[in-house]
């Protein structure tokens, strides 16, 4: 029954060259890989109002990697993450200043509709958000339904892939008629994570995707954040720096919506450039 | 020594408490007086009262019918004109409207339900009814005169006045208690849907109105109850003429309106127990409609919280 061909990894061309193992200790190279980088944000300020939340910050996000934004309260990380799919604008009054390329294009370009960038980059929130009227397969599907997908053996396989990726489908397999809701928080955050993933984004942003969950279950999604770069570009925003140092490639820290640093993990944890870094990540405050 | 402090909380518990009873045997007192009112007529008139259409004071034949019937559908009316209105400007005063323009509407809307009945019924007489009967309703009667519903001679004063003006008194309750409900709903729903791509009126749909739509439900009942009971502007615009017509162009009568019009000229204690039975049937009428309603909520419920248990 366990037909791998289901779970065959979606999308996107095959990586060719065998990248470097990132996870298992053996060093990154501080720039971001060859490949070309998942974004490219320039020079970019946000504003809500007449406050500041981001403020001229430029890095390169590496495709098919494991991006950690981390830094204390209000140092402005989500902010960065959202206008990353520019969900930032769902506040009102924002502006911003500079650029961000996806893929080359300018996401904030005048013709560019954010609704078809925010298909392109899906994202998992802090609490889990399942649709309370909806069963799970609903759940997961509702993102295809919204892009007009009617086919049924389609929409079927893809709920079971979309499912298995998120870790989930041995646990609700037979329970897919039933609500979103009646899952636990763990579960329901994969649940989560399965919708965002239905849809086959390229890039995959999380704010701070564990913080409400228990350790075991904090550990699940982890793993899962760790299999999902296999094929996606994760980002994520965390408060937690055991969790950065465990599962990312790469970090940056942001501080009073500043940039300070942006490096290979490794880097960011043993040897920082920046005494606000060293600072932020011994404990020193925060 | 006293003993710490008890006594306070004991005055306070047993006073709310007879508080809230009072409530409930104010429910019941006015039920039961009512069927005390209207011993009489039930013993006489039985089932009848119910099933028939006779309204004749002098030969003291009471059938109710026509007023249940009337009630009814002007209800009924006024709930398909107003529902729609009301859940659309709830959605665009929640979901899209610029903020500044929000409070101005919502005031205004506040306002039109502070306009006494008595005045809003002069309006109809003597702005909406003639307007009606000069555009609306040929109109109506060109497109739709093939049905039963839009046939027949049109007085102006009819049932289909007297629905249109319900849905105007009932319009505001229904439009904010909307708003709160729509307001309730979490934004992180709304953001779970603009993240996986949907547009402002797929996050409308997915997100909120079905999250809301117990709520919501909640909104229209509450409204279904204050057009039953709905008076004073209904009987001046409804034609007060205790008939079943199909044609919503003839005019009607309601249960509400037949006891403001002729409890001053019950003369005779037949009379006025048949009135007492029409105030009973209307108070049992409203009462079934909001259990019924409890009883949809609570089905409605269930479908969503089905296997919750695992």
């Amino acid at each position: 029954m366990e037909s791998a061909a289901i779970i065959d990894p979606p999308m996107i061309t095959p990586v060719s060259l065998p990248q470097q193992q990132v996870a298992s200790g053996s060093e990154p190279a501080d720039v971001a890989p060859e490949r070309p980088p998942a974004f490219a944000v320039e020079r970019l300020s946000i504003f809500y109002g007449e406050k500041k939340a981001i403020e001229d910050v430029t890095l390169t996000i590496p495709s098919k990697m494991i991006t950690a934004i981390i830094g204390p309260s209000g140092c402005g990380k989500s902010t960065l993450l959202r206008s990353l799919n520019r969900m930032h604008e769902l506040a009102p009054n924002t502006r911003i200043e500079g650029k961000v390329l996806f893929a080359g294009d300018d996401i904030y370009a005048p013709e560019v509709d954010p609704v078809v960038i925010r298909r392109r980059i899906g994202m998992v929130f802090q609490k889990s958000n399942p649709f309370p009227t909806m069963s799970i397969a609903e759940n997961v599907l509702v993102g295809l339904k919204l892009n007009g997908v009617r086919d049924r053996a389609f929409l079927r396989e893809r709920l079971e892939q979309s499912l298995r990726m998120a870790a989930l489908w041995d646990e609700v397999k037979n329970d897919l008629h039933k609500p979103g809701i009646s899952l636990s928080g763990g579960q329901q955050q994969r649940l989560c994570i399965a919708r965002a993933i239905a849809v086959e984004p390229e890039v995959l942003l999380m704010d701070e995707p564990a913080s409400a969950l228990d350790p075991i279950a904090t550990a699940k999604i982890e793993e899962l954040i760790h299999e999902l770069s296999a094929n996606y570009t994760v980002v994520i925003v965390t408060h937690n720096m055991q969790q950065a140092g465990r599962c990312s490639d790469y970090t940056a820290f942001l501080y009073l919506g500043r940039l300070i640093e942006f490096a290979s993990t490794t880097k960011i944890f043993t040897n920082p450039s920046e005494r606000q870094t060293e600072d932020y990540i011994t404990g020193r405050f925060g | 020594m006293a003993p710490p402090s008890g006594l306070g909380d004991k005055v306070f518990k047993w006073f709310t408490l007879a508080m809230a009873l009072a409530v409930v045997a104010l429910v019941f007192l006015v039920g039961w007086q009512l069927a005390r009112g209207s011993s009489l007529a039930i013993r006489r008139f039985g089932f009848h009262f119910l099933a028939t259409s006779t309204w004749d004071p002098v030969a003291e034949q009471f059938g109710a019918l026509p007023f249940i019937y009337g009630t009814a559908i002007s209800s009924l009316i006024a709930l398909i004109i107003s529902v729609p209105l009301s859940i659309a400007t709830a959605v665009y005063l929640t979901e899209l409207a610029p903020l500044w323009i929000r409070q101005p509407i919502v005031s205004l809307i506040e306002m039109l339900a502070a306009i006494p009945s008595v005045i809003l019924g002069l309006w109809g007489i003597f702005v909406m009814i003639p307007w009606l009967r000069d555009h609306p309703f040929p109109f109506l009667k060109k497109i739709f005169g093939w049905t039963p519903f839009f046939s027949g001679p049109i007085y102006g004063v009819s049932m289909l006045a007297g629905g249109i003006i319900i849905a105007v008194m009932i319009l505001p309750i229904i439009t904010s208690v909307s708003r709160e409900i729509l307001r309730s709903v979490p934004n992180l729903q709304r953001e779970a849907a603009y993240a996986l791509g949907a547009t402002r009126w797929e996050v409308t749909r997915i997100a909120v109105l079905s999250y809301a739509k117990k709520g919501l439900f909640g909104a229209v009942i509450l409204g279904l109850g204050r057009a039953l009971g709905e008076t004073m502007a209904v009987t001046m615009v409804i034609g007060n003429t205790p008939q079943i017509r199909a044609s919503l162009f003839a005019p009607g009568y309601t249960l509400a309106s037949v006891i403001a019009n002729e409890f001053t000229e019950a003369t005779t204690d037949v009379y006025l127990q048949a009135l007492f039975e029409i105030g009973l049937v209307l108070f049992g009428i409203t009462i079934l409609a909001n259990l019924l309603a409890q009883l949809l909520l609570k089905t409605m419920g269930s479908t969503i919280k089905s296997g919750a248990v695992q």
